[in-house]
């Protein structure tokens, strides 16, 4: 593909931005129906060429060559720009182009009558955009560009509802989070730079990938640099993909409108950072003690994240831990270097997780609320948005043949494989989150869907107040067939992406091989492992029992989830608190040691030692001084004591220096 | 050499237009209208300099000289006129250019003692644009002085509420400058009578060739208190949230936009252009001090409850950075990056743009909502849309987001000092985060969130108000995308400079 198709894919929804935001809200008010249509026009012509990339990038091997663009450059420092097409940039570009087409199909009708319709859309835009140019980029610092672009995105759309103080807060934690992680990702791009120079003597240049690449064929970085270098990049990724323990801004992050949340969940943000360790993958691989930790963090999350949805009533807030979880399941596949399984759950997921959103926002629609113990028995009043949830829980739950089912089992092969000990550890894990995922994920199909309607916004006595209050009933078209849709790829993606048998149009294995086919890869344990038919059924069997036991208590009710309640009563309140950590961010570590300690010793430092010397010695001046009291009004003499003092510590420094 | 006049006609034409308006204008209409004229004239001006400056020939160009201006007092004491514009100055007249004509523009509602007003304006603008363009040490020095008044006058008079508070305040601003240039003028008089010239650009070669009234560190000590102060750098920096808080808003963003500058350029011009040896010796004090500028800075803004003053403190922090990025003068073996010292021109401009940017924008909100008190203001973003999304791009350009032109200057700094520095440069990285910090809090609390009552009725930017902010925005959001638009500028400016540097850094290696 011509290298400026390329480009257009990341230009066409930042030409949609701009438009929207310089000519369509100042021209035709905020309100303007033509936003969304720009927008989708953008993102769907986007979506055309991502495939037409994919394509390509299956044509010519995995790899197109595109020449490199200077932006700025001082002295010998050239900072180049350009674009990396490889089977992750092309798998990628599928994901999120498509995700947000229907996305923004989708709030076409979620967002009508919205006062903030065109800077919904312009977000949007900037969002899906900075997505793009994150995957598309060829080289270190342009990642990171786009990376804090994406935050930027998630902020605007966080705080969408920027009246809402919830909203307002929401956004600025997400952002305040991932800045903090991407402190770590800043390191690491420093330090590659500090150790350039084996770069350059070999006439490469540490910031382009596919130059990082082809130092690590050549044996040139050190593992000791590639070490430091790829926890700095997980940091950053653990803050974007919300990895414990900085998973704390994601489901606040609930606050913005529900098809942000489905795009953000899905194909954007939190997948940035599973992205980002994919792409310097080949880094990690050199350094075990980096491949040892992002496999434990992620196993880590994965039933962490889960443990605290199977006790969320709120099912925006079930499916956001739940992305967590799923995310620690990539992040665990990369650990114990299944690249391409880890990319195929990525992938799986998206369509999957999308669909749940999206339906959770059909949900909201027809109720008002969120709160599951409002809902109940809608089944009846949303037939079509139901059967799509139910399609969707059985995928992410990894019941066969579903798609999430073969992603996620090669997950859990590559895991059983490794035999190591950290592999072992986090195959357990894992196992662990399938059952608790089956249980949270139809838990909330069984309050929502079945048994009697409860009440919805009227009965939710903190009923947001947007949503536009209750009125039953399917939602209309323009947000149906999205998750139709979605359905489709929700069902089969898994097996006729990456099939067991030759299946004539795709070969056996064609997603695994086509990831591995990247020739910068080629350290890797090629393709997937043999499909283990009996650790398929017995992974099939946990997370059935994970139904079944949500079955019992949930839809027959022959186990009252009061009494386990109370049973587990400090284990339900430690988890429904989510372990307490925002308590520990947000009112010990800022407000009390951060806000109340540290800054306040510094601002009482700055005003009663710094500046009040220069008073004090003017009062001791005026006093001491009354003979020259006429000649000097005391300010005067105040500040220049005070700068005279200063003087003397930089001359005597000097005098330090020199001796 | 020769004399083109176009840099003296930049320089003189605010205080020629502040004559005409003492003299000859009446009513305050005439004289805005008139102010804004010369304002428009002179930013045309600069931005003539700016794009006729030849990178690929580099070096002092469109030179204005007068070799015996005053001729001889005595022996040789020959006072030269000289201003000419290099890679270092240029993109900085250009920010002169800018913020003066948007000063004069924000400064549309000003209904007391009109003529004076825009007198002092115009001649702070003229003083400042001196400072960059001066070739000759003593005219500098005048210059440097020149703003003072000007200043002091704005804010004494001009500034906020109650009048003590304001007059205190300029008189700190004044006595704190006052002081640092008083060794300025002792440092200059000793290079004179060291060297015999004034001429900046013959000192670099004679004080390294010749020897010294005064030991070199002695003197560049005296240069460098100067600037300190001016920057500032900690623990000079108490008079800038004074000032800042309570001079008008004009003044508030030609202080932060323009006037700290001439210390960042001061140091570069002169303690690294030329001292070379000197300041390679002295980096660790300067890694040290900007760093403490960017955390002490950065962790003081926190407790900030007054806009205006919080906006002065994350100045202090941000003006670390142009020390921390001066500090990689140090080298690593023998060689020198011009990476680090382009980064610290590039923060002068962008911090420039920013921060006039945002003191625009509360001084505006101060203007509507009569309070910069955080805790009394909210949700005003239902009812300011256009000064809410200005706000949120400087905001962003503050804190470093990529896409404006915060993010370049830092991310240069941070390479280019980092192979020096490493640790210093990590610590003082952390001040981008603590910038998402307050950043982003103070929004929220003054932007977002359900509107106050008494704000119910406030309006957004209008007609005039427009320009100068969707001006600011451009100039932030065009440099962040084209960076190389200045930093090519800059870079031909600091070449000449770190291929001096290097040759003490091998000269040390050896």
């Amino acid at each position: 593909m011509p290298e400026a198709a390329a480009w257009l894919i990341l230009f066409l929804p930042l030409a949609s931005f701009l438009l929207i935001s310089i000519v369509i809200r100042p021209t035709l008010g905020s309100a303007s129906q033509l936003a969304g249509y720009v927008t989708i026009l953008a993102v769907g012509a986007s979506f055309v060429l991502s495939l037409v990339a994919l394509f390509s990038t299956v044509a010519s091997d995995g790899h197109i060559a595109y020449p490199l663009h200077d932006w700025f450059s001082a002295g010998e420092f050239n900072f180049a720009v350009g674009i990396l097409m490889d089977p992750l940039t092309a798998v990628m570009l599928v994901v999120v182009t498509g995700v947000s087409l229907m996305v923004q199909i989708y709030s076409i009708g979620y967002m009508h009558g919205d006062r903030g319709y065109t800077r919904y859309y312009a977000s949007m835009s900037l969002f899906t955009m900075a997505m793009l140019g994150l995957v598309l980029a060829n080289n270190l610092l342009q990642i990171f560009v786009f990376w804090e672009l994406v935050g930027l995105g998630s902020y605007l759309l966080i705080g969408f509802w920027f009246d809402r103080p919830s909203a307002a807060a929401a956004a600025k934690k997400a952002f305040i989070i991932t800045r903090f992680a991407d402190f770590g990702l800043l390191l690491a791009i420093l330090y590659l730079f500090f150790n350039g120079d084996t770069f350059r003597a070999a006439d490469l240049n540490p910031f382009v990938i596919t130059d990082i690449y082809h130092a690590i064929d050549l044996g040139i970085i050190s593992v000791g640099v590639a070490q430091w270098v790829a926890l700095g990049i997980f940091a950053g990724a653990m803050g974007k993909s919300a990895q414990f323990p900085l998973h704390t801004w994601l489901p606040d992050a609930m606050e913005g409108p529900t098809p942000v949340s489905a795009l953000i969940h899905a194909a954007t943000m939190v997948t940035a950072g599973v992205f980002l360790v994919a792409r310097f993958f080949p880094l990690f691989e050199i350094s075990p003690v980096a491949m040892n930790v992002v496999a434990l963090i992620g196993g880590i999350t994965a039933i962490f994240a889960a443990s605290m949805g199977l006790v969320s009533n709120d099912i925006k807030r079930v499916l956001a831990y739940s992305t967590v979880s799923q995310l620690g399941y990539m992040m665990l596949a990369l650990g114990v270097g299944a690249y391409g399984a880890a990319i195929f759950h990525l992938f799986t997921h998206a369509f999957f997780k999308a669909l749940l959103f999206l339906g959770s926002g059909n949900v909201n629609h027809a109720t008002g609320t969120f709160d599951m113990r409002y809902m109940g028995g809608l089944r009846k009043f949303m037939p079509w948005t139901y059967a799509t949830f139910l399609i969707g829980s059985l995928s992410l739950s990894g019941i066969f043949p579903l798609s999430g089912f073969w992603s996620k089992d090669e997950i859990l092969a590559h895991a059983f494989d490794s035999g190591d000990p950290v592999g072992g550890l986090v195959f357990l894990l894992a196992l662990i989150a399938v059952f608790m995922t089956a249980f949270y994920m139809f838990r909330a199909l069984f309050m929502t869907f079945n048994g009697d309607f409860k009440g919805g916004a009227e009965a939710d006595p903190d009923a947001p107040t947007h949503g536009g209050g209750l009125h039953l009933g399917e939602s209309p078209a323009v947000m149906l067939w999205p998750l139709l849709i979605l359905a489709v790829p929700a069902v089969l993606i898994g097996f006729v992406a990456n099939p067991l048998t030759d299946l004539g149009v795709v070969p056996i294995h064609w997603m695994s091989e086509f990831l591995h086919s990247n020739p910068a890869l080629h350290n890797l344990h090629s393709g997937a492992p043999e499909f283990n038919k009996s650790l398929a059924a017995f992974s099939s069997a946990v997370a059935l029992a994970g139904i079944l036991l949500a079955y019992m208590m949930y839809q027959v009710k022959v186990i009252s989830p009061e009494v386990v309640g109370r049973m587990f009563r400090p284990l339900y309140v430690l988890l429904s608190r989510k372990y307490y950590f925002d308590e520990l961010y947000e009112d010990i570590l800022v407000r009390r040691v951060f806000y109340g300690s540290v800054a306040y010793a510094f601002d009482w430092f700055d005003r009663s030692v710094v500046d009040a010397l220069a008073r004090l010695i003017g009062w001791f001046g005026a006093n001491a001084g009354s003979a020259l009291r006429q000649l000097q009004t005391g300010q005067l003499q105040t500040y220049g004591m005070a700068i005279s003092i200063g003087i003397l510590i930089i001359f005597g420094a000097f005098l330090f220096v020199r001796g | 050499m020769g004399f083109s006049g176009l840099l003296t006609i930049t320089v003189f034409l605010p205080i020629a237009g502040a004559i005409v308006i003492a003299l000859l204008l009446r009513g305050d209409k005439l004289i805005r209208t008139f102010a804004a004229l010369v304002a428009t004239a002179d930013l045309v001006l600069t931005v003539i300099v700016f794009a006729r400056y030849d990178t690929s020939v580099g070096g002092v160009q469109m030179v204005d000289k007068i070799r015996d201006w005053i001729p001889g007092m005595g022996d040789g004491f020959a006072v030269q006129y000289f201003l000419g514009v290099d890679g270092l100055s240029a993109p900085l007249v250009l920010l002169t250019g800018l913020l003066g004509f948007v000063a004069v523009l924000a400064s549309w509602h000003i209904g007391h003692r009109v003529r004076e007003y825009f007198m002092w304006l115009l001649a702070l603008q003229t003083g400042v644009m001196g400072v960059f363009l001066s070739l000759d040490f003593l005219m500098f020095f005048l210059f440097w002085e020149l703003e003072l008044l000007p200043m002091f006058m704005l804010i004494s008079v001009w500034g906020s509420e109650p009048r003590n508070k304001r007059e205190y305040s300029a008189m700190k601003f004044l006595i704190f400058t006052i002081l640092g240039s008083a060794f300025m003028l002792v440092g200059i008089l000793v290079l004179f009578f060291s060297t015999g010239t004034f001429d900046m650009t013959a000192l670099p070669d004679a004080i390294a060739g010749g020897k010294l009234l005064l030991p070199a560190g002695m003197v560049f000590t005296l240069l460098f208190v100067a600037f300190a102060v001016k920057l500032p750098l900690w623990p000079f920096h108490t008079w800038l949230p004074d000032a800042h808080t309570d001079a008008p808003t004009a003044g508030s963003v030609m202080l932060a936009g323009v006037l700290l500058k001439m210390g960042g350029y001061g140091m570069l011009r002169v303690s690294v252009g030329m001292f070379p040896e000197v300041v390679s010796q002295f980096a660790w004090i300067l890694a040290t001090a900007g760093v403490i500028n960017i955390v002490y800075g950065g962790i003081v803004v926190f407790r900030q409850t007054d806009l205006k003053r919080l906006i002065a403190y994350s100045s202090v922090s941000h003006m670390g950075f142009v020390v921390l990025g001066i500090a990689s003068v140090a080298g690593v073996a023998g060689s020198v990056s011009p990476l680090g010292l382009t980064g610290a021109a590039m923060q002068m401009f962008t911090h420039g743009t920013i921060t006039g940017l945002l003191f625009l924008l509360v001084g505006f909100i101060y203007d509507k909502a009569h309070t910069r008190y955080i805790p009394d203001l909210g949700g005003l973003a239902k009812r300011m849309p256009f000064v809410t999304v200005a706000l949120m791009v400087a905001g962003l350009a503050s804190l470093g987001l990529p896409g404006t032109s915060g993010f370049v200057a830092e991310i240069m700094i941070f390479l280019g000092t980092f192979t020096v520095w490493p640790w210093a440069t990590a610590i003082g990285a952390t001040g981008v985060v603590l910038a998402a910090g307050y950043i982003l809090w103070t929004m929220q609390r003054v932007m977002f969130g359900p509107i106050k009552e008494r704000f119910a009725d406030i309006t957004d930017a209008s007609g005039m108000q427009f320009v100068p902010i969707a001006v600011l925005v451009f100039a932030i959001i065009v440099v962040g995308v084209f960076p190389s638009i200045i930093s090519d500028v800059f870079s031909s400016g600091i070449e000449p400079i770190t291929r001096s540097l290097e040759n003490v850094a091998q000269t040390r290696l050896r």
